[in-house]
């Protein structure tokens, strides 16, 4: 029982020397394996519609994202003179109101259930991250509209973005830098930061509720 | 549409109607979900449902 071949020594010794790749995947494996990551089955406390709104948010994400991609191609005078444009432009913005809606409803929930709980803290702050780069994605949408709407934000917020010291770098009157912000950098930062927000609920499982007795305080998973 | 909205003022608190109507409606929303059965919440022997 104890001999080995010198073949399985060398694979036995190979993860505490140079292999990365192979660091990675036993990682992986043992921190997200696959039953955690598409779960078919989940505790019975999860049977609530509070668990929803989180599901609800991504998916009002997708529409986003997709939609976005439409009127990037299009571009703002397809957006506001054809009844196509003007329809995926409400898309667009309507999907975004939902976005919001349901990702502080999420919040809601998460902050009475205590979500940070038990390990979960780094996944509470990523949560708080997405809300405020939304906030700062949404912002510069409003910029990117080409109409009397987004000239009378750009034009006010000037002189905010200025009295907070951001107004060299972070230019509302500049519509280049305000539009690539919003089609490029912001939704991928969103879109990484959802996706890394995800993994980390599916590695730790969904926070069990909050002991009455007290006797799981301060337990650990 | 080009007629201004009504505005709440109470204190230091300034609100137009359509906010406080999406707020309102959020809380209903979440009260909703908190009372609201949620289907196919039968509990298996191992404390998890399908």
């Amino acid at each position: 029982m104890a001999t080995t071949t010198s073949v399985e020594g060398e694979a036995q010794a190979a993860p505490k020397t140079s292999s990365w790749t192979l660091r990675l995947r036993e990682s992986i494996d043992r921190h997200l394996p696959m039953d955690h990551l598409l779960p078919d089955r989940q505790p019975y406390y999860v049977g609530s519609w509070v668990y929803v709104f989180g599901v609800v948010t991504i998916a009002a994400l997708v529409w986003v994202v997709g939609s976005g991609i439409v009127l990037s191609f299009m571009g703002p005078q397809w957006w506001h003179d054809s009844s196509l444009g003007r329809f995926f432009n409400s898309l667009h913005f309507w999907s975004v109101q939902l976005f919001f809606i349901f990702m502080v409803l999420h919040l809601w929930g998460q902050y009475f259930m205590a979500g940070w709980r038990n390990g979960r803290a780094a996944t509470w702050a990523i949560g708080v991250v997405i809300f405020g780069v939304s906030i700062l994605t949404a912002f510069t949408g409003y910029l990117s509209q080409q109409n009397f709407d987004s000239q009378f934000i750009g034009v006010n917020a000037k002189d905010a973005m200025n009295g907070a010291g951001v107004g060299a770098f972070f230019n509302v009157l500049n519509f280049g830098q305000m539009y690539g912000l919003h089609i490029m950098l912001l939704p991928i930062g969103v879109t990484i930061l959802v996706v890394l927000h995800i993994v980390m609920v599916r590695a730790r499982g969904v926070v069990k509720p909050i002991d009455p007795e007290g006797t799981n305080a301060g337990a650990r998973p | 549409m080009d007629t201004p909205t009504t505005y709440f003022h109470w204190g230091f608190i300034l609100i137009s109607l359509p906010n406080l109507a999406v707020i309102a409606g959020m809380i209903v929303l979440f009260a909703v979900a908190l009372v609201l059965p949620f289907p196919h919440t039968e509990e298996g022997d191992d404390g998890h449902h399908d």
